[in-house]
């Protein structure tokens, strides 16, 4: 009896999948929108037939032009009803069709109407209806209006015109602007979210006077708000005038903690969270004004609501990149949310847990790692192995245990970016850390035999030709990469054979071997295969006795391509369009690097990414400037480039012209590149240069500059200038810019320039260059053996004193900075309320001078800071220059 | 971070991830396809997930979801990775609570749909242009109910604070049921 029954609910289920909308079509609702002229209007019908039509739209249906016109018609018609339901329905419809100009002038009437009417409801929809469609000249009759709602007595109509007003200063700022007294009025409101959309307007209208929100900001905060949304915002402003006032009055008391600290303990979850996290992202903020931040968010890790849980885990983790010190408290708690049910706070504890340990507790993590890896997704298996090979820079000693984990994990299932990320993490650590090279690269042969994805094999391939070749027993790889010439599909068979022939070209002693195998290769199915095998096998073997040949094979094999890629494929585009009978010349590739400020704009901060680009691209900011440097005359008889700074910026954002200098040292001479962009599109500057003056840098003498032909809106160009300087010696200077140019207007509708330009300059500011300039940040991975094979013939030792500092690891970091070093094992990080500290510094000085540096540090009561300063390098007088750096720092 | 905490999309798909009722305040989304992309790709994430008691949250291609399900009905709410989580929160609660009481404790796909109109105009109320208009789920459906789609036509010839009493009470004996 129980079967026929069950079966009956069944039906029923399906029958519940029937939807008011099966079968809905656009032709049948708008043929019913015809309802909406009937003289005698059923108020019931129409809201149905609203709702269908906005159920299209939200399906994602679209109107064609006229469609939308006839029904935007038929919808005014529906003013006439007295019925609320209905006229809702139509406020909505009327803000999804978005009218146009001369359709939006057949409602205004109406909604003003509306706007005046007794109903409240009426008021505060028909502001925002009114508001969403209208343009800026109707906006001016209705201001009067509008002014009057902000201060209405009705919150929801206030509220109405007040958030409308948020929307029409991106548009309209002058209007809105003028309301200000009465939004300052409605800020003082008691209604809760009437106090949220008067302050948010307020502040956007002053924020670019930044004394009027300091006030609005410290009268707000000695009064009440109420509502925990207001309370929010305040708090983003309190941070805001926190952040710009400490750049002014560099260590001065911070008046506003007190409310931020205040705010933890807000009956709101919302509040207490938005404070803590401005607390941790204050500037320079101390340990003891962090304590009450971390110890809120503790609490919120053992939440029962996931959202709360990922909220603090997620600040957590923010801090513990700079201060994983601050978070250790948390540990414990962070260990258990490794087993959360949401995968977002699992990984999140993880990485926090990997920034929070310390060397010992690396090994326990690891294999707490291990367990749960197996169940997360690819996105989030990234996250960790970035923090794994973060860590394995942090401890390299580690590096054993880590490498271990990155290649267990590279060979489980996974997708093509996580695969990168892993092999790109053991290439960066190859490279970083000389111990790890000789594991990494055989775990890396070891995946290549198995490896799915075409272009990490090539990779994998090209970085092996780079690097196998400098091991001490480098036939063991030869094996690895025959058996891809065997087994793999043509690509990666054709880098095989290039990796082969960097072997045959750098180790004598393979190079009968790898003949053989490249003869092998002649008979290759794939004609790319054959070609590489031949040119490789005569560009080897023709002449081995000769050295210069010996260098054309390197510099080809390893050298990389002196044209910039983009340049090169417009030109071949262009060419092979063109059908000409001529052969291509890569000389007349442009070597002006065009994209180059977006580039850098990627890049700040990040590590050359691990396998870099193809083969002949530029592997890493400092290799492009090199290739782009060495391609200008005048400028390749300065030898090996050491160091280019980061760009810094000489203009204010958002100016005329906006430029960025880049320092590059050299031996004997200095190249400042100025990155000009030219932010007007009316206007194309010719024959761009920066006047440099150097009279306040004695040791400078200017030798040659490169201007820039033409600088078009809005694509970036290069100017350069060169100073020689006294060789290997860190010269300081200080140097005033003037940017000067011809500028010629350009007519919008052609693009075309005037003939005829005007000379013009452009004041940029000074540019220094510093001590810190020629130091290299170079990293050792022991640097106990490093200090000690360097021994103490060349130390120099010395005591300073460094006056008041706000703590020590304001005291530390500033140090480093002056020095600019690479700081070592983790020491640039100071534990919270410690006396003392020890940080070690390595670098590489101008001249390739390997320098080392201990500092110990000691701060007494009145935060009285003394620092000991211990220098070893291979150079006694460098060892002098750098005490030097720090007397006169 | 400066600036109102903004909602980018609000988001109520059935358990199949089809849109029931979908609402974008954001440029992020330019056209249908990546619209449709986008629900995709929040349906797949968080469609094996609890999120039945308490709201749940995932982070992904740098936005926060904060999501609910209930029946056959899921729920999202949408903002940048700097966004406070708890203000998400607190918005994707209010519609949720919202929705319930407007649906008089029936919500599933079916009478979403039947009710497509009041969750519409709940949208409506809720966020305007990505600013928070209001999170208390018995204002929002106070606003929203204060038009009867039941046929009573008599609503429109009472005084709207007579229609507010009436839709009060409805929902206070939603709420008592």
């Amino acid at each position: 009896m129980s079967q026929p029954l069950i079966k009956k609910d069944d039906d029923r289920d399906e029958e519940a999948e029937y939807s008011p909308f099966t079968g809905i079509e656009k032709g049948a609702v708008l043929q019913e929108a015809r309802v909406f002229n009937d003289p005698q209007l059923d108020p019931r019908r129409c809201s149905q037939v609203i709702t269908k039509l906005l159920y299209l739209i939200n399906q994602g249906e679209t109107f064609t032009k006229v469609e939308a016109t006839e029904v935007f018609f038929a919808v005014t018609k529906l003013f006439q009803s007295k019925d609320t339901g209905l006229r809702r329905m139509v406020y909505l419809m009327i803000k999804e069709l978005s009218p146009s100009a001369d359709e939006v002038i057949i409602v205004t009437s109406s909604l003003m109407k509306d706007m005046n009417s007794k109903s409240d409801m009426y008021r505060a929809n028909a502001i925002r209806v009114l508001c969403r469609i209208t343009d800026g000249t109707l906006l001016t009759q209705i201001e009067r209006y509008l002014k009057q709602a902000i201060v209405d007595k009705n919150p929801v109509v206030a509220s109405a015109a007040l958030v409308s007003g948020v929307h029409l200063l991106q548009t309209n700022p002058e209007i809105v602007k003028r309301w200000s007294n009465e939004v300052q009025e409605a800020v003082q409101s008691r209604a809760a979210l009437l106090q949220f959309h008067a302050l948010a307007l307020l502040h956007q209208i002053r924020q670019n006077d930044r004394l009027a929100v300091s006030k609005l900001v410290t009268s707000l905060t000695r009064g009440t708000v109420r509502s925990p949304l207001a309370q929010c915002l305040l708090i983003r402003y309190t941070s805001q005038v926190m952040r710009e006032s400490s750049v002014n009055t560099q260590m001065g008391d911070r008046p506003f903690y007190d409310y931020l600290e205040g705010c933890l303990r807000h009956k709101a979850e919302m509040v207490i969270f938005e404070a803590a996290r401005a607390i941790t992202e204050l500037s320079g903020v101390s340990s003891r004004e962090l304590t009450p931040a971390i110890t809120v968010l503790q609490l919120f890790l053992s939440s029962s609501k996931p959202v709360l849980r990922f909220a603090a885990v997620r600040t957590l983790n923010k801090v513990a990149m700079t201060r994983p010190l601050a978070v250790t408290n948390c540990n414990i708690d962070m260990e258990s949310l490794m087993s959360d049910q949401n995968r977002s706070i699992a990984t999140l504890a993880i990485t926090t847990l990997l920034k929070t340990g310390n060397e010992s507790s690396v090994d326990r993590l690891m294999k707490q790692i291990t367990n749960f890896m197996s169940d997360i997704a690819d996105e989030f298996k990234i996250v960790v192995v970035e923090a794994i090979r973060s860590l394995c820079l942090k401890f390299p000693l580690k590096y054993r245990s880590l490498m271990n984990f990155l290649s267990n994990i590279l060979r489980e299932e996974g997708g093509f970016e996580y695969k990168k990320s892993i092999v790109d993490s053991i290439v960066i650590l190859i490279r970083d850390i000389p111990d790890a090279k000789e594991s990494g690269l055989f775990h890396l042969c070891e995946f290549i035999e198995d490896c799915e994805f075409t272009y990490l094999s090539t990779q994998i391939l090209h970085f092996l030709g780079n690097e196998g070749p400098k091991t001490p027993d480098p036939s063991k790889y030869i094996r690895y990469i025959y058996n891809r010439v065997i087994l793999e599909n043509a690509t990666v068979r054709a880098s095989a054979v290039s990796t082969l022939a960097k072997f045959g070209a750098l180790v004598d002693s393979l190079k009968p071997c790898i003949f053989v195998l490249l003869r092998r290769c002649l008979f290759d199915n794939d004609d790319e295969v054959r070609d590489r095998a031949t040119f490789y096998l005569n560009m080897i073997g023709s002449n081995d006795s000769v050295s210069e040949t010996d260098n054309d094979v390197k510099e080809f094999l390893f050298g990389s391509l002196d044209v910039p890629l983009v340049n090169l494929e417009t030109n071949l585009r262009s060419y092979a369009q063109e059908a000409s009978e001529e052969p291509f010349n890569i000389a007349s590739v442009p070597k002006e690097v065009k994209s180059q400020p977006l580039a850098e704009k990627k890049a700040p901060g990040k590590k050359p990414a691990g396998l870099g680009a193809p083969p002949s691209g530029p592997t890493s900011p400092v290799d492009a400037y090199e290739k782009m440097l060495s391609s200008i005359p005048e400028f390749t008889s300065f030898g090996k480039l050491f160091k280019s700074s980061a760009p810094t910026e000489l203009t204010e954002a958002e100016t005329e012209y906006a430029v960025n200098v880049v320092k590059h040292i050299y031996d004997g001479h200095v190249v400042f590149q100025f990155n000009c962009t030219n932010t007007i599109p009316e206007q194309l500057l010719e024959n761009v240069t920066v006047f440099v003056d150097a009279s306040e840098a004695e040791d400078f003498s200017e030798v040659a500059s490169n201007p820039l032909r033409s600088l078009p809106y809005d694509s970036p160009g290069q100017t350069f200038v060169a100073f020689e300087k006294p060789e290997g010696v860190a010269a300081a200077g200080k140097f005033s810019n003037m940017l000067k140019f011809i500028v010629k207007e350009v007519d919008q509708a052609t693009g075309e320039a005037d003939e005829e330009g005007v000379e013009d300059e452009y004041q940029l500011e000074d540019v220094e260059v510093v001590a810190a300039d020629y130091m290299l940040k170079v990293g050792v991975s022991n640097f106990k053996n490093a200090w000690e094979s360097m021994g103490p013939d060349c130390e120099k030792v010395d005591e300073y004193g460094l006056g008041v500092r706000e703590s020590l690891t304001e005291a530390v970091s500033a140090v480093i900075n002056i020095l600019g070093m690479q700081p070592c094992e983790g020491t640039e990080v100071v534990p919270s309320n410690s006396r003392s500290h020890t940080c070690l510094l390595s670098g590489l000085f101008i001249g390739n001078v390997k320098v080392l540096v201990r500092l110990s540090f000691g701060i007494d009561g009145p935060k009285q800071v003394a620092m000991k300063l211990a220098v070893r390098s291979e150079d006694e007088a460098v060892s002098d220059a750098i005490h030097d750096i720090v007397a006169n720092g | 971070m400066e600036s109102c905490p903004s909602i980018k999309n609000i988001l109520l798909l059935d358990s199949e991830g089809k849109r029931v009722a979908v609402k974008y305040f954001s440029d992020d989304w330019p056209t249908l396809t990546a619209k449709s992309a986008f629900e995709k790709s929040v349906f797949t994430k968080t469609q094996k997930t609890n999120a039945r008691t308490e709201a749940e949250i995932v982070m992904f291609d740098s936005y926060i979801v904060v999501y609910k399900f209930i029946q056959d009905l899921h729920f999202f709410v949408t903002g940048g990775d700097d966004e406070n989580e708890l203000i998400l929160a607190t918005v994707l609660q209010g519609f949720f609570d919202a929705v319930g009481l407007l649906l008089r404790s029936n919500v599933d796909k079916t009478t979403a749909l039947e009710n497509l109109d009041l969750i519409l105009l709940c949208l409506d109320e809720i966020v305007d242009g990505g600013i928070v208009l209001e999170t208390d789920a018995s204002i929002i459906a106070g606003k929203v109910a204060m038009h009867g789609t039941d046929g009573s036509a008599s609503l429109s010839e009472q005084t709207i604070t007579q229609a507010l009493a009436t839709a009060r009470e409805h929902l206070a004996r939603s709420l008592l049921k």
